[in-house]
């Protein structure tokens, strides 16, 4: 285990580092920020004084060496929209966006997990048909078309909830959350609906595929033969068989729907993480975007670990340490 | 009995509420830019917009761009290189403190020695050597030479107390630490990305302002922005899309308040170089050893060969005029005489043929395709419009962020035919002359957007005049002289002015403003 951890350590090391390097020159060959940033009735000189503020007139090289100095030292630079270190400018709307992502998750898994096995119990009846037909609506429709029809539907024609933003927040341990008052149940709602409808169609697909695959069994017969509820043994043996996948992509997408939350962010105007590193992009604020990958790899590279020792605790064959014969 | 006394003062405690409710009028509006909090530090026009709650300036622009007094109540030219500046008297700041010459000097100071900012204000105190306070009201700024548009560029300078100009930083701004000003409404709470709240300056100088609480929602995207308004979220909204205007018209529960731009849209094209790389041979594809963009007979065709009538009511969906010129009427400099370029397909061919060009050739134009309303929309109907009279066209969008590094390199991968836009708020007349026609001068700033490299000795000679210019009226009689001349050149291709559009709720008023700023001080209830 613990030569386990210490490899994966080195190789999240160097992903990182070329991570960084490959981001770095890329959003570099885009263009000039500047040209973007500045107001065009500007004279040369702030042009010029400007671009010496960002360091940019410094060549390509140097300027990667300067942030991999200050990055080993734990500062990933300074935003060049804000002026604040670029770390900083993320953690502030990282709450925001976890917040949305865990509640779609949960309502992923509470709705998708429990659909997904009836679909496969009842594989034949047309209640799976419609599931799986439901999943398929779930997994292509674009999320922004599905996010503005919601919002058409229950926020304008129905009045029920709010359009966009977050609701009010209060602070547990010094993070703003807004999941403990009503209104920000209201605000959270939509979006975390919107977000969720990919991941549920997923964890769907798998868990039936999972269920049909096992009831075929010998040990689903053994039990039917030694007399224990269906119940029982769906939801307690089967469900606890087919989680390793289950759970491989439900991390996967916990992972992707953190990093890449801006279509429904976008859409519902959630202040989160997703709007800042889109706004980045546009506006070539080159640290928040090297950041922003930075911290969505690390993010990757967590969740597999976590995934990879959950693996070994839920099924005992499996062992951690490659070579193992 | 009881439950009479019960009912009346039941009756009395909802009478009082409703009475209350009905006094208090918050405004919520829902807006695409986002705010960086310290004025001095990001010169953006959505930026200097917020501004006007919080702070006051020197002088402000009013609804048509042009300069009104603000902090000072009056100013004036005491010798050529000398401008007065009178402060009003009994201004007081949010904290408390009154407003004198020192905090004046004070944000002068910080706006030249701010750190790290990506688009600095520094060029908008270029020509001022220096500013002395004669008593604590009265301010003297000297100038190198001759500021004739001095004020207009000081409509961008934020004033703030002495004490915070000398110490907050940044990030203090986002905070009741620093965010202290003058202007009509109070900073209460700044959550970055999501919203902004203000409340009512009770003291403000200029009279009571009417909301007693001003929110702005920041919403980018142009469909959630409508379907915030649509679903009572937000009591206004700007920037609409003109394809979203006629669903706000139509609909009972909202109104569309359509106002003229500052900004013309227009295309340059490349004349500095002697090959220009887009303006290739129909047959091989290769650029055309002469650049055919230097003859003004080319560039006349192309001119012709645009129908701007078609543009502005299909394309723009009749939310934009045709332009003459790249300066729109009411503003400074505009030459009531230029008339707008006449759609003429089957004059440009002649031209065209008259040139050498009888064919046409192949060329490229290229845009952004975020940055203007409908800007790729209008690329490709230029490509057509162009095709008609003979050109092999190919349209390029792109998105800004990808657009303007290249439009505005001067290191040889430029564009040969391209669009901009340009907003003259900023000083209130046709400085489209020198800072896009001027010939490009690195050393005195000349031409900075020059992005053509269009050089005309005689146009530079009349610019050079009218800057110096201190008397208005002779100024722009100068400047509407260059224009003429300027357009006769076909210098740059002006296409249209834009219009403002903003909706809010039935039941609201709003006046545009030609700088496009989304202002709560603009909004009240209808008549």
């Amino acid at each position: 285990m613990g030569v386990f951890l210490i490899r994966r350590v080195l190789q999240s090391v160097l992903v990182l580092f070329l991570m960084s390097l490959v981001v770095f020159v890329g959003v570099y060959a885009i263009g000039n920020p500047i040209a973007v940033l500045i107001d065009p009735r500007a004279p040369q000189e702030a042009i010029d004084q400007a671009i010496h503020n960002l360091g940019l007139d410094r060549p390509l090289y140097e300027q990667y060496f300067f942030f991999l100095g200050n990055a080993l030292a734990g500062h990933l630079g300074n935003s060049f929209v804000f002026n604040e270190p670029a770390l900083h400018v993320i953690m502030q709307r990282f709450p925001a966006t976890l917040e949305l992502t865990l509640s779609a998750m949960v309502i992923a898994s509470v709705f998708g997990l429990p659909l997904g096995l009836i679909a496969g119990y009842w594989s034949e009846r047309p209640v799976s048909r419609v599931i799986m037909t439901g999943s398929i609506l779930g997994f292509s429709l674009p999320s922004f078309w599905v996010g503005l029809m919601l919002i058409i539907v229950f926020s304008i024609e129905l009045g029920y909830l709010p359009a966009t933003g977050r609701g009010a927040t209060v602070s547990v341990l010094g993070v703003a959350t807004s999941l403990l008052t009503l209104d920000g149940l209201r605000h959270i709602l939509l979006p975390a609906i919107n977000l969720a409808l990919f991941p549920m169609a997923l964890i769907i697909r798998l868990t039936r595929a999972g269920v049909r695959e096992h009831l075929q069994l010998d040990y689903v017969k053994f039990a039917r033969a030694k007399g224990l509820t269906n119940r029982r043994i769906l939801f307690t043996h089967v469900l606890k068989n087919i989680m390793i996948p289950v759970v491989t992509v439900m991390g996967l997408l916990f992972g992707l729907i953190i990093a890449f939350a801006v279509v429904t962010e976008s859409v519902f105007a959630w202040p989160g993480m997703g709007k800042l590193i889109i706004d980045s992009i546009t506006l070539l604020d080159r640290p928040v975007i090297v950041a922003y990958l930075l911290l969505t790899v690390g993010l990757f590279i967590l969740i597999n670990l976590v995934v990879d020792i959950l693996y070994s605790v839920l099924d005992p064959r499996v062992r951690l340490s490659e070579d193992s014969r | 009995m009881r439950t009479s006394m019960v009912r009346l003062a039941l009756g009395a405690v909802a009478a009082i509420v409703v009475g209350f409710s009905a006094q208090a009028a918050d405004l919520v509006i829902g807006a695409r830019a986002e705010v960086e909090m310290d004025p001095h530090f990001f010169w953006l026009s959505s930026n200097t917009a917020y501004y006007r709650h919080l702070y006051g300036h020197l002088v402000a622009t009013d609804e048509r761009a042009q300069v009104i007094p603000d902090l000072a109540e009056s100013f004036r030219p005491i010798d050529a290189t000398t401008w007065e500046f009178k402060l009003r008297p009994g201004v007081r700041f949010h904290d408390g403190s009154t407003l004198d010459a020192e905090d004046v000097i004070a944000s002068f100071e910080r706006v030249r020695t701010i750190p790290n900012s990506p688009s600095p204000y520094t060029g908008n105190l270029r020509g001022i050597a220096e500013t002395i306070a004669v008593d604590p009201l009265t301010i003297h700024i000297k100038t190198f030479k001759p500021e004739p548009l001095l004020p207009g560029a000081l409509t961008t300078i934020v004033i703030i107390p002495s004490e915070i100009a000398k110490t907050a930083k940044t990030p203090d701004f986002k905070t009741k630490k620093a965010a202290i000003g003058s202007g009509p409404y109070k900073f209460v709470s700044y959550t970055p990305g999501d919203k902004l709240v203000l409340t009512r300056n009770d003291d403000y100088w200029g009279g009571r302002p009417y909301w007693d609480s001003v929110t702005f929602k920041f919403i980018k995207d142009d469909a959630a922005r409508v379907a915030a308004l649509l679903g009572g979220d937000v009591d206004l909204i700007d920037f609409v899309s003109p394809s979203d205007v006629p669903r706000l018209q139509r609909d009972p529960k909202t109104a569309v308040h359509i106002g003229p731009s500052d900004r013309t849209i227009y295309l340059y094209l490349d004349v500095g170089r002697d090959v220009t790389p887009y303006a290739v041979d129909k047959a091989t594809g290769k650029p055309l050893p002469k650049n055919p963009l230097k003859d003004l007979r080319v560039r006349k065709a192309i001119s012709m060969a645009i129908d701007r009538e078609a543009m502005t009511q299909k394309v723009m969906e009749k939310l934009a005029t045709p332009a003459s010129q790249t300066v729109p009427p009411g503003f400074g400099g505009y030459n009531p005489d230029i008339p707008v370029t006449p759609y003429d397909p089957e004059g440009a061919k002649a031209l065209l043929a008259e040139a050498g060009y009888p064919d046409a050739f192949g060329l490229t134009v290229q845009c952004s395709s975020d940055r203007y309303v409908n800007d790729g929309k209008i690329c490709q109907a230029i490509g057509q419009m162009l095709a008609r009279v003979g050109f092999a066209m190919k349209v390029e969008t792109m998105p800004k962020a990808v657009y303007f590094p290249k439009a505005t390199s001067r290191t040889g991968d430029s564009f040969s035919l391209f669009l901009l836009g340009w907003g003259s708020s900023a000083s209130g007349e046709a400085d489209t002359l020198w800072n896009l026609m001027e010939t490009y001068d690195k050393k005195t700033g000349a031409g900075t957007y020059n992005l053509g490299n269009y050089s005309n000795p005689k146009l530079d000679a009349l610019i050079q005049q009218a800057t110096q210019t201190l008397d208005a009226d002779k100024r722009h009689a100068i400047e509407r002289k260059a224009m003429a001349m300027a357009m006769a050149d076909v210098a740059l291709i002006p296409l249209h002015y834009q219009s403002v559009i903003v909706a809010t709720r039935k039941g609201l008023d709003y006046t545009t403003r030609a700088d496009e700023g989304t202002l709560a001080m603009e909004a009240r209830p209808a008549e």
